[in-house]
Formats: C-alpha cells, sequence, structure tokens
C-alpha cells in the first residue's frame, strides 16, 4: 500500500520537494498531525510520491472494468444522474398521499415511505399514545392503509423504497394493493431498505423486531421469495448509515457493511441460492458526512472492495454481481439544531461528496431534519441543492473527476487499508452475525462515539454553533410540524371498524399459517406474510405472531 | 441525613416512547459515570409505569429522559405518574431535541431542565449534581417527617 518508494524520474524533483518541505516547516512550526474522522493522518501536501499511478488498471481501471474504483457504470452520471430518492412520512396515510403526489408531479422516478415509529416498533395505531402517532412517519397498518398512501401512484414504473425491517410487512401490503389494481408483480420495482437486520440490532435499535436467529431466517426467506416473485425488486440493502450515525468511523463503517454484506451472501449460499443470481441484487445505504474527502475515499475504496470480495471470496462470476451500487443520505448527525439555515450549507457538502462519490441514488436532509420531520418548504429546499448541484454547477461532466489527485488516490488506498483491517478483525470474530451477537461492533462504535466526542469537547473537531461561532438569540429555527389530532384520531377510529368488521376465520387461518410456516422449515414465511396481508391481517398482528413463533427481538446495548 | 451527600448520588438514564436513537444518552451515561454517579442505564422503549418502578426499586434521585423523536410529548404524564407514585422528589431532566414550542408544556408538567444538542458535559453533570442533592434532601426530610 505504501507507495512513498516510487523513484521519480523527473529531474529536480527532489530538490523541489526538498525545499518546499523546509519553506512549509518554516511557516507552520510545531504543527499538529491532522487526522481524518478515521484517524489517518493528513498530509498538508500529496504528490507523485504519493500515488504515481503504476497500478492504474490493477487498482483503478476504467469506469464500469473491474475492480470499478471509478464507477461502476461506463458512463456513470454523465449517462444517467443519481436517483432522487427524498425519504418522505408523515401523518395518515392520506398525508402521505398527498406529499408524494406533489413529489411525483415534481418529477420524481422513485419514491419512499417511512412508517411511524409504533409500526417500526411493531405495534398497531391503537396500541399506542396517540399524540405520537405519525410524528415521525406514516401510520401504515394495512393493505387498505397502504392502498390510500399509494392512491394515483403508478406502481410498476415507480421505484419504490420502503422503510420496512423484517418481516416485510409494508412490502406485503404493497404487493396487496398491486394485486386489487391488476399490476404485474414482476413489473414492480425498488429496494426493501431496511432489510439488514444486523445493523439494527447493532445500531438502530428502533428497527429491531425478531430475534437475531428469527430475524435471520425471514431475511433469507424474504430474499428467496423476491427472487421467485419479484425479478426487479432488490430484497437487500446492506446499511452502513445507522452505524456510522451511532458513531462508527466512516472506514469502520464500510468495514461493518462489507462484512455484513458477506454474512448475508454466505447465508445465502448455505442455504442454496445461487451466488450469481442473489449478489446482483444485492444494494447499499450509507451516510455520507461532511468529511469530504473521507467519504469520497470511503466509497472508491468500498468500490474496490466488494469488487474483489465478490469476484474472488464468494465465486460470483456475472459482473453485475461486482458492482456496488449505492444509496447514499447526507448525514443527519452532522446536522445541528442551533443555527438551521448552517445547515443548507452542510447538506451542499455533503452531497457534492456522495456526487463526487459516484452514487446511484441520493436522499438530501432538509435543514430542519435535526429538529422535526421535514416541512415542505424546507423538503424542496433539499431537492433543489442536488438539482442546482446537477444542473448549475456540472458535477455530472467528467466521471470521477477527483481520480487521479494525488490526494484521493493515496486515501483511497489508506481507506482500503484500514477498511480491510476492520473485515479481518470481524473475520476472526466469526463473521458478522457472532460479531455482533458478542457485542463486539457495539463496544468498537460506543468507544468511536465516545473519542469522538471528546474531539469536540477539547475543540479539536469543530461544530459551527455548537463549540464554536454560538450566538445568544436564535430566531431561524422553525416550529416543528405535527400531525393533525383530529385527522389521527378518525384514522385510528376508521382502523379499529376495519378490525371488527373484517373476515374474522380469514385473519385467523392466515395467523394460523404464518405460526405454522415460521415452525416448519420447508416453508416460506414472508410468503405467508404476502398472504396474511391480503387477508386483511394488520402489520402488529403479523409482528406480534412472528414475536411469539420466532423470539422478540431484544437489541444488544452495550453502555 | 446521615448518608446524604456521601452516598454516590444515583440516575436513571432512559427513554421512553418509540424512538430507539440512543448515541446520546449512552454518552450522557458515561459523563455521569465519569463524575462519580451511579447510573441506572436501560434500552429504550420502557413504559411509564417500568419507569415508575425502575425508580422506586434502584431508589433513584434523578431520571434523564432521552428524546430524540418526538417522545417528550409524553414526558408530562411521565412526570404525573412519578407523583402519583410519590415520587415527586425525584428530580427529572430532558436530553436530545425538544423543538422550543413544546419545551414550555414540559417546563409545567415539573422537568427541570431540557439539555438541547451540544450541551456542554460540565453543565450536564453540574445540573444533575444539584438535582440529585436537591431531591435527596427533600426525600431524606419526607424520611424523617415520616419516622420522627
Amino acid at each position: 500500500m505504501n507507495q512513498a518508494a516510487v523513484q521519480l524520474p523527473l529531474p529536480g524533483f527532489e530538490q523541489a520537494s526538498g525545499q518546499w518541505r523546509s519553506d512549509y516547516s518554516r511557516q507552520v512550526a510545531g504543527e499538529k498531525p491532522v487526522r481524518n474522522r478515521s484517524g489517518i493522518e493528513v498530509q498538508p501536501l500529496y504528490s507523485p510520491r504519493d500515488w504515481a499511478g503504476e497500478r492504474y488498471l490493477d487498482d483503478l481501471g476504467f469506469p464500469g472494468q473491474y475492480p470499478f474504483t471509478r464507477g461502476i457504470y461506463p458512463s456513470m452520471h454523465r449517462g444517467r444522474t443519481w436517483t432522487q430518492r427524498q425519504l418522505i412520512g408523515l401523518g395518515t396515510p392520506q398525508d402521505y398521499n398527498v406529499r408524494v403526489r406533489r413529489i411525483i408531479d415534481a418529477g420524481a422516478t422513485a419514491i419512499s415511505l417511512l412508517p411511524c415509529c409504533s409500526g417500526f416498533r411493531g405495534i398497531d395505531c391503537d396500541e399506542v399514545d396517540p399524540v405520537l402517532l405519525g410524528t415521525c412517519g406514516t401510520v401504515v397498518n394495512t393493505t387498505d392503509h397502504m392502498d390510500a398512501a399509494l392512491d394515483g401512484v403508478p406502481l410498476g414504473t415507480i421505484s419504490t423504497a420502503m422503510n420496512d425491517p423484517s418481516p416485510f410487512t409494508l412490502l406485503a401490503f404493497t404487493l396487496g394493493v398491486a394485486r386489487r389494481r391488476s399490476i404485474d408483480w414482476r413489473s414492480i420495482t425498488g429496494t426493501s431498505n431496511q432489510s439488514d437486520y444486523i445493523s439494527h440490532f447493532i445500531a438502530n435499535h428502533q428497527f429491531y423486531r425478531l430475534s437475531l436467529p428469527g430475524s435471520r431466517r425471514v431475511l433469507l426467506d424474504h430474499i428467496e421469495f423476491c427472487r421467485r416473485a419479484l425479478p426487479n425488486w432488490n430484497p437487500l440493502s446492506v446499511v452502513g448509515q445507522h452505524m456510522q450515525q451511532a458513531g462508527a468511523t466512516p472506514a469502520e463503517t464500510m468495514g461493518f457493511t462489507l462484512s455484513s454484506a458477506i454474512q448475508y451472501a454466505q447465508d445465502c449460499i448455505e442455504r442454496g441460492m445461487d451466488v450469481d443470481d442473489v449478489l446482483r441484487r444485492f444494494t447499499f445505504f450509507f451516510d455520507i458526512s461532511i468529511s469530504f474527502f473521507e467519504e469520497i475515499a470511503k466509497f472508491r475504496a468500498g468500490r474496490r472492495i466488494w469488487a474483489r470480495i465478490a469476484r474472488e471470496r464468494l465465486g460470483a462470476k456475472d459482473p453485475a454481481c461486482w458492482r456496488f451500487k449505492f444509496h447514499g443520505q447526507t448525514s443527519g448527525v452532522d446536522l445541528t439544531q442551533q443555527q438551521p439555515l448552517n445547515n443548507i450549507a452542510r447538506v451542499s457538502v455533503q452531497a457534492m461528496a456522495g456526487i463526487l462519490s459516484g452514487l446511484q441514488s441520493m436522499h438530501t436532509d432538509a435543514y430542519d431534519e435535526a429538529i422535526a420531520c421535514p416541512s415542505e418548504e424546507t423538503a424542496r429546499i433539499a431537492v433543489a441543492t442536488q438539482n442546482i448541484l446537477r444542473d448549475e454547477a456540472q458535477l455530472c461532466a467528467v466521471i470521477d473527476p477527483l481520480g487521479g489527485s494525488y490526494y484521493v488516490e493515496r486515501l483511497t488506498d489508506q481507506m482500503e487499508a484500514e477498511i480491510e483491517a476492520v473485515i479481518a478483525r470481524i473475520d476472526a470474530a466469526g463473521g458478522m452475525y457472532k460479531a455482533a451477537e458478542v457485542g463486539l461492533v457495539q463496544t468498537m462504535i460506543g468507544e468511536s462515539a465516545l473519542a469522538f466526542q471528546e474531539q469536540l469537547e477539547t475543540g479539536e473537531r469543530k461544530i459551527v454553533g455548537v463549540n464554536c461561532y454560538q450566538v445568544e438569540e436564535d430566531p431561524t429555527i422553525p416550529p416543528a410540524e405535527r400531525p393533525d389530532p383530529a385527522a389521527m384520531e378518525r384514522h385510528v377510529e376508521r382502523f379499529k371498524a376495519f378490525k371488527r368488521e373484517r373476515s374474522q376465520d380469514a385473519v385467523a387461518r392466515a395467523l394460523d399459517a404464518l405460526a405454522r410456516a415460521a415452525n416448519s422449515e420447508r416453508e416460506n414465511v414472508f410468503e405467508k406474510v404476502v398472504e396474511a396481508a391480503e387477508a386483511g391481517v394488520t402489520h402488529g398482528e403479523m409482528v406480534g405472531c412472528l414475536r411469539r413463533e420466532l423470539g422478540f427481538g431484544h437489541p444488544l446495548i452495550i453502555a | 441525613m446521615i448518608h446524604a451527600g456521601t452516598r454516590p448520588l444515583r440516575v436513571l438514564v432512559t427513554k421512553i416512547g418509540l424512538d430507539g436513537h440512543d448515541r446520546g444518552s449512552r454518552i450522557v451515561a458515561a459523563y455521569l459515570r465519569d463524575a462519580g454517579m451511579e447510573v441506572i442505564y436501560t434500552p429504550p422503549w420502557q413504559t411509564i409505569p417500568g419507569v415508575v418502578k425502575l425508580a422506586t426499586e434502584e431508589d433513584v434521585d434523578v431520571i434523564g429522559i432521552s428524546s430524540l423523536a418526538t417522545d417528550h410529548l409524553i414526558v408530562p404524564k411521565m412526570m404525573e405518574a412519578l407523583r402519583a407514585a410519590g415520587l415527586g422528589h425525584v428530580g427529572v431532566v430532558v436530553g436530545g431535541i425538544v423543538p422550543e414550542a413544546e419545551q414550555s408544556a414540559l417546563a409545567a408538567a415539573g422537568v427541570s431542565r431540557v439539555f438541547g444538542p451540544g450541551a456542554a458535559r460540565e453543565e450536564i453533570v453540574e445540573c444533575v449534581t444539584a438535582l440529585g442533592q436537591k431531591s435527596r434532601a427533600e426525600r431524606v426530610d419526607d424520611y424523617s417527617e415520616a419516622n420522627p
């Protein structure tokens, strides 16, 4: 990895470089080392001594060529820009529908749905303090609710991403809606955005519903079902975002995420699935922090490592499986409640890092995201930020524009080494499932979170408005929007009526079939979830049934 | 009175409601432990009766509620439940994202302080220490009155 020993033929290089070094030292005597968030020391200047391109074909290649460091497709954003996939979710299904139709009218080709926190916890709207309902996502508990949420939304032509942890009830509801509208399931495109249960067990506890072995079982059933019935659906998105938000460094995050992908691939292979059939549908989901060059190096290194893992370690033959397809979300942890308009600047920098890294799909945070669910105006600014970077700043004109930068290439190599060390550590612990089960990953993340906090306390790391440049009065904080309590009350009342009026026999039969499938290795649990959704079984009932049969999901929390 | 000020303060750091984001509460728990307090730390999603039970059994002086989504909206109900259980002396602080318009409802319900993001370690430790001492003094007084 260390390329410092390159013999440069340039006449006068040594002398010029030595001269610069001594001039530099005179100007900044006694300088402290500068480190990025992954702990890599960053030099004041990079030159051909750090990266000279002699391994260009092995380490970089051309876009669309192995190992894909410069991008997974030949034309990248110049051919087709990234998908704008703004995460939305608020209030009742009707509230969601108003917002999502406006987004589609504005040209969106992909939508997402974030359910209410009660849904994440696996319970229905009639089991929750109503004051909490719909404050952080849409209340969707049945196929009817999904039908209302997606009213007028062209399923089958628009790509859909559900924030839908195991057992994937939102996808089941969507398939029920597609059936009602006579839409061929094979035309449905999108991603099960929160299928990575290991990341929930470790870091996003909120999404964690079933026991670890239960989640493992249901995910494999889900992947199998989707490969059979939904050829254009991505059943797995391996998520780095939660771990980075919880405090993992960018290098740790990439290492953990790739280790999870290895775990899932190996589980699928062990189940007897064809590695080439499965891996081509793997996708990734990451946080993009404001550590600009580090994030770019993280993604470039990640692409290269994944290509090698998929091809060499997992034995995939189809180049489509080697491509590291990823969605990026600008990091909410970097945003501040203080002086929130400043977040527009932060999101722009984060989004630039994502674009220059060659992402496939992006969500930009609204500036009030550190305070509440975005309002319509702040959400519009977030989308406009992407449009400005794409159409005004011309960031798509050149593929991998930072490739060949002495700094970026050197940093990509260094991040690669750090990431590979993390993967080796997880391998030594027996893989990501075991490493999470015993708390190794949680401990590492906790230590990194504390170390970062200490850097903020000492002022080694600065956040404008938080540990420097604070202001006394802050009139720019927008008020939080809360759902209309009367509309939410009506929604809950209608839900209760629905439960009374549906065919109780059909519900009992579907729940019984679900419980039996959970206890039989020959049956597919997710198939039964889909059937139950069509029979009028609610989200909370399905999760409750599987919790009884497969075990309640208690995350391992180390504090 | 004999133990007041000598035994370490006991603080329950927890989350009620539906949200699971716990980076902040883990860091605050570490701050308080570093300052010599005994921290009882729970997983998120505690119920209000669960918090009352734990606060009673663990004999805590202060409760810290972390709220990153909207769970602060049910904190006033928790305050009522604490008072109903005879735990009115226990100091309560909330940390996290609480929009300004919703802070007054917490103050009115008896929450001593709301810490926003970026609150300094010293500020948190100082406030919790003062609250804990006050809570213990009030509790000791109650105890003496009840058992003269």
